[in-house]
């Protein structure tokens, strides 16, 4: 469906961090030598930190959806395991899909946060190279679908709720992943997201890959970060079929409408949690912060639903979208 | 996703003959059509344009098209060379059909079913809020009317210019077959070259029942994707209907000209029906039974050779 995004982006699509970082060098610089000297420097700093506030707001604000899409790949973007470590006060991570193996590309687990206890499945990215690697640079197999699944019914006979967090270039394209039935695995998961009697909150935390993504995207509440993306096809894979050229991916990524605002706007998720000035990527704990309180509010509101009147919401939710016309 | 990889070139030539894209053999243009798009010389199974499946496969008038009005609208403003909405009209005066699904109702040797076939001359039978529409209206009628669902996958995925949009429609037709599964009806899918991407990994894959036309090319990401992804050869036979019954992922390999046979008998068994009456032959249906070679028990024994449970 869409080929991991692991090569380097066609065209450099952080070219605008370049000013703001070389200003908080400068800030960092004039601080050492404030510290270390009897220079008084401090209103100069003052004037350059709210010149770097102010010039932030203003490139995040016009960002293009092509570097939108590569804020949402960040090296330093927040992943599914900083949000465990920051968040969450207990995890036990269950592995595998007691079929074929254990697939490190989806991460699952019983959680507590603040009082709450769910069920948490979300893609891993890896951080080191290593784990990158390990990690398929979140791209799933048939097995972690099927593992993701398997949990969530364990979740459902414990009345648990399901929190899932999306990161994903897209599911695996490979060998392998199709001998053991990735299409059907992803459709699998789909479907039987639609008949669990428990609350699932999804939220796109950066890459919304496709039907990788969509794997594990059928909720209750879908949420996105205000710097994420989610779509159909990935722009360099759109570029090199409908423009026949992979540079063509700013273009594509435009014109596919794939940051958070258009989703929202298309009535196709429920809600952007805004990130904290400059991207998620500048301050992961203050991120992490209002992802929680999200969170914790769609588990107190959804606790509450009967679950026939959940799972007929949950139908019309996504049976509402894309409505045609009556010619 | 990438519908145009497949299609476009393959548009049928208009002269007497027709070169098979498998083994190259020329094939008189009349006899091709008459063979239901099959070649006599290797068996391939070419794209078979959605009305002309709906003749092969329900019995004569007995299909009523519903949702006929549906259309699809640009709401992404979608433009690459041409605008999404041009796209669309221009589709539309070239094949005459308004999206890349039909539905209706039919019988299938005597059995009523709502029957979805989809369309590749159209944009690749790509999927976007129409297909989507239609199976889940389809899905939906038939659970209130307690019919069995039967359909044909034909389409290289999701519609790129329906973006998210149409990447939705993949849980909107799934959860339109839940609901149907739920009150115990059953479903049919049949899988036909090609059928990839967002297709695959939702409704087709899902359904109670799933069968392929010999030679298809069924999988989630399209061959040349994997390739350069994994940087190797793929092996001989990848990703075909063969393969996939090899490991497991679908219930049988159907011919085409057996198609209507063993769809109703898999009907008469899906709905309490005694599957040996479905096939004597039927005094409306003799004139096309004259087309469909050998006696239907005796074809059906062929892909037998092995049959593994459905996983996923």
């Amino acid at each position: 469906m869409t080929e991991p995004s692991a090569k380097p982006p066609v065209q450099d699509g952080l070219a605008f961090e370049r000013p703001l970082s070389e200003l908080q060098t400068k800030i960092a610089e004039l601080r050492k030598l404030n510290s270390g000297s009897h220079l008084e420097l401090s209103g100069e700093i003052e004037l350059l930190e709210d010149r770097l506030r102010r010039q932030t707001a203003e490139v995040y604000a016009q960002l293009s959806p092509w570097e939108r899409v590569n804020v949402a790949r960040h090296a330093e973007r927040p992943l599914t395991s900083d949000y465990m470590q920051l968040m969450l006060d207990d995890f036990v991570e269950l592995h595998g899909d007691r079929v074929f193996g254990e697939d490190r590309a989806i991460v699952t687990g019983l959680a507590t946060m603040a009082g709450t206890r769910f069920l948490l499945v979300g893609h891993r990215k890896g951080k080191t190279v290593k784990d990158r690697l390990a990690c398929n640079f979140g791209c799933a197999h048939p097995e972690g679908y099927r593992k993701a699944l398997q949990k969530m019914r364990l979740a459902e006979k414990m009345k648990l709720p399901i929190v899932t967090f999306i990161n994903t270039p897209g599911a695996y394209p490979g060998i392998g992943a199709e001998e053991r039935g990735q299409a059907g695995a992803i459709a699998r998961n789909i479907l039987e997201m639609f008949e669990i009697e428990v609350p699932i909150v999804c939220l796109v935390i950066g890459e919304g890959g496709s039907g990788g993504a969509l794997g594990i995207g059928v909720g209750d509440r879908v949420g996105m970060l205000e710097n994420s993306y989610y779509s159909v096809i990935s722009p360099e894979g759109c570029a090199a079929i409908l423009w026949k050229s992979g540079d063509k991916a700013p273009e594509a990524a435009e014109a596919l409408k794939l940051t958070s605002k258009d989703l929202l706007r298309l009535g196709l998720v429920d809600k952007v949690i805004e990130e904290p000035l400059g991207g998620a990527h500048r301050d992961p704990k203050g991120t992490v912060e209002r992802v929680k309180v999200q969170l914790l509010e769609w588990l107190a509101e959804l606790a509450a639903v009967p679950v026939p009147e959940l799972l007929a919401q949950r139908y019309r939710k996504f049976r509402g979208m894309g409505t045609p016309v009556a010619e | 996703m990438a519908w145009t990889r497949f299609g476009k070139k393959k548009d049928m030539p208009g002269g007497l003959w027709i070169k098979c894209e498998s083994c190259g053999a020329m094939l008189f243009r009349k006899e091709f059509e008459q063979r239901h798009r099959v070649c006599a010389t290797c068996g391939y199974h070419f794209t078979l344009p959605a009305r002309e499946r709906i003749a092969l496969t329900a019995d004569p008038g007995s299909f009523e098209e519903m949702w006929i009005p549906l259309r699809a609208h640009d709401v992404l403003e979608f433009h690459d060379r041409v605008p999404y909405g041009e796209k669309l009209i221009a589709t539309k005066a070239k094949t005459g059909e308004a999206d890349a699904m039909v539905t209706g109702t039919a019988t299938i040797k005597g059995i009523p079913c709502a029957l979805g076939v989809m369309n590749f001359q159209f944009l690749g039978g790509s999927m976007g809020m129409v297909v989507g529409e239609k199976i889940a209206l389809l899905c939906e009628h038939a659970a209130e009317k307690k019919l069995p669902v039967v359909l044909f996958a034909c389409s290289g995925g999701a519609r790129m210019h329906e973006g998210a949009v149409s990447l939705m429609q993949m849980a909107k037709t799934c959860g339109a077959l839940q609901r149907l599964h739920q009150q115990g009806m059953v479903s049919i899918s049949v899988m036909t070259h090609p059928t990839t991407g967002g297709v695959t990994a939702s409704f087709a894959s899902v359904c109670d029942l799933l069968l392929a036309e010999p030679g298809a090319l069924i999988g989630f990401a399209g061959p040349r994707v994997i390739a350069t992804t994994i940087k190797k050869e793929l092996p001989k036979g990848f990703q075909r209907a063969e393969f996939l019954l090899e490991k497991g992922q679908i219930d049988r390999i159907v011919q085409r000209a057996a198609m209507r046979d063993e769809l109703g008998r898999l009907l008469a068994y899906a709905t309490g029906r005694d599957p040996v009456a479905a096939f004597k032959p039927q005094p409306v249906a003799a004139e096309a039974e004259t087309a469909a070679p050998p006696p239907p028990a005796e074809v059906a024994e062929k892909p037998r050779r092995k049959q593994k449970a459905k996983k996923g």
